[in-house]
């Protein structure tokens, strides 16, 4: 009996440490970003003329603009594309081949965001040049980031369509209704909730994705107007700055840490939320 | 009847269609993953050899190999999986078989997790080099880099290992409890055995996610592309060494497609192994 109180004791502590990290991370976010949070207002984050740090000029908004471009554009084209691949691994595909591509898709989402952007800066942007360049753009951005979030809308689209109870299939067959017809019908409604799911929580990753996106979408700090426009996106900016950043310009890129966390947990917590009630 | 029929041309006409596009949607992601592939192929298979992987890089890595790269990245993920894999593991025993599943004390700890498996590897960085670098004292050395990476690994490490052990038969712990055997003795001898491919599994994902890994050592383990003395010198990772090569060194793309190459091959045999421990618990559940 003296070996479980142990071990329950070493546990408890194991578990302890393993919830004080997100409280450690958070208090060092904090911490770090209150300099500039506690002597600069918020406003300027948002009405200063440019960002030009060194010049004490902090504007986030272009780069905001950036992330949120990039992101959206990214969901515009993952979430057909993911839609279709779980649709073909759960109802179109034969068996052994819906397995070979689950398994590509699970293999996709294992590869690095550097190889991504590797692949983009030496194929993707040469050919968005030779189109209308200069190739590292706000598109390429957007490719390699959709590629990235492919996996994750797919392999949740896939479990939550494969969660839908065959009865509910059945019926569908048994009144007559088309493939399309049952998967319109039936499965998506049944589903919606873990496939909304799902895409939120693309959306959190799309908007925290640094490397992929940074290597390829040329990082000028400005506001896009055509697809083919370089941008620099947060996370990116905070990649670029932090390694040389003193004083207030530190502080600004760790409040811009903690804005990106902040979104990302409002998301996750929204993804979270509609699980619940899947399940519910 | 007429129309009848017209609707139902109509319908069949709709389910081709959607088919056909659907098709086209897994075609064309099929064919760029094969695309990415041939192309990491294409160019590094050539520079590609034995020397690459056991000379140390020379002018800036254009030449040379990446030798010290992989014992930089070998030695942050064993700083990562040592520190990561206790904590994560006994946190995991303790949510599935100590602590009841809606116990205040275990619903803060999963939702720390959860949260925790959100935050973007940026913002690890972020507080890597503010806790680890700064704070701590440890400067950019492949111990920070390797501490902040199992921060980042705690999440995915605890929600396989509680899965494996989820799976585990109840009847395992009621049948050990009615032979007398204390609790600590039929976790060691009975249900971590019985978990262990999954924990495996567990584990090959958590080493795939750290080889994988760049912003968040960026400013925590540093870029010195050096053999490594210490745990406390800089050391830059594999994948570090694709995006210096390929950003910063004009010329260096045909190593960045050899480290590359190394990198994803590496990533693919441990992500194929891990699905087959995962794969294979289903099947032996299944028989059983």
């Amino acid at each position: 009996m003296l070996t479980d109180k142990l071990l329950i004791g070493i546990l408890r502590a194991g578990a302890m440490m393993a919830a004080l990290v997100m409280l450690l991370i958070l208090i060092f976010l904090m911490h770090e970003s209150w300099p500039a949070l506690s002597t600069l207002s918020i406003g300027r984050f948002m009405t200063d003329a440019s960002w030009h740090p060194l010049e004490g000029a902090y504007n986030l908004m272009p780069m905001l603009s950036g992330t949120v471009l990039a992101s959206a554009g990214a969901l515009l084209l993952a979430v057909p594309l993911g839609l279709a691949s779980a649709l073909f691994i759960v109802f179109y595909a034969p068996l052994h081949l819906a397995t070979l591509y689950k398994r590509l898709i699970e293999l996709l989402s294992g590869i690095p965001s550097v190889v991504f952007g590797f692949w983009g800066l030496t194929t993707l942007v040469p050919l968005i040049n030779q189109w209308n360049p200069p190739g590292a753009s706000l598109l390429a951005g957007i490719l390699v980031l959709a590629m990235m979030i492919l996996p994750t809308v797919t392999l949740t689209a896939y479990t939550a369509l494969a969660a839908v109870p065959d009865e509910l299939l059945r019926n569908a067959a048994a009144l007559g209704l088309s493939r399309w017809g049952m998967i319109k019908g039936v499965a998506l409604p049944a589903a919606k909730t873990g496939i909304a799911a799902g895409i939120i929580l693309a959306v959190a990753r799309a908007l925290g994705e640094t490397m992929a996106v940074l290597m390829v979408a040329g990082n000028v700090v400005q506001y896009p107007e055509t697809l083919f426009d370089p941008v620099r996106t947060l996370a990116a900016n905070i990649a670029l700055e932090t390694a040389y950043a003193m004083g207030d310009h530190r502080a600004v890129l760790f409040v811009s840490g903690l804005l990106l966390l902040l979104l990302i947990m409002v998301l996750s917590g929204m993804a979270g939320l509609l699980e619940k009630q899947r399940h519910a | 009847m007429r129309e009848i029929t017209n609707i139902h041309t109509r319908q069949i006409l709709r389910d081709r269609v959607v088919q056909l596009l659907v098709y086209a949607a897994v075609l064309l992601i099929s064919m760029v993953f094969i695309w990415i592939l041939a192309d990491l192929v294409r160019g590094g298979i050539a520079h590609l050899s034995w020397e690459f992987l056991m000379e140390s890089p020379r002018d800036a890595g254009r030449t040379g190999g990446i030798a010290s790269i992989l014992v930089s990245t070998l030695l942050i993920l064993l700083t990562a999986l040592l520190t990561a894999v206790p904590v994560a593991w006994t946190t995991a025993i303790l949510l599935v078989e100590f602590v009841p599943a809606d116990s205040p004390f275990g619903k803060t700890v999963r939702f720390s997790l959860h949260v925790l498996a959100g935050v973007p590897s940026i913002v690890f960085g972020l507080f890597g080099n503010a806790f680890f670098c700064i704070y701590l004292g440890l400067g950019f050395s492949i111990l920070s880099g390797g501490l902040t990476l199992a921060c980042m690994l705690l999440p995915i490490l605890t929600s396989t290992a509680e899965a494996g052990l989820r799976a585990v038969p109840h009847a395992y712990r009621t049948s050990a409890s009615a032979l007398g055997l204390t609790r600590t003795a039929a976790l060691v001898h009975l249900i971590l055995p019985a978990a262990a491919p999954v924990l495996a599994a567990g584990l090959l994902l958590g080493i795939g996610r750290a080889l994988a890994e760049t912003a968040a050592l960026l400013f925590t383990s540093g870029y010195v592309e050096r053999m490594p003395d210490s745990l406390l010198d800089s050391g830059r990772a594999l994948a570090l060494h694709i995006f210096d090569l390929s950003m910063n060194v004009p010329g260096g793309d045909m190593p960045a497609y050899a480290s590359a190459l190394v990198l994803v091959g590496l990533l693919l045999c441990i992500n194929t192994l891990a699905m087959k421990f995962a794969y294979g618990l289903q099947h032996r559940k299944i028989m059983t």
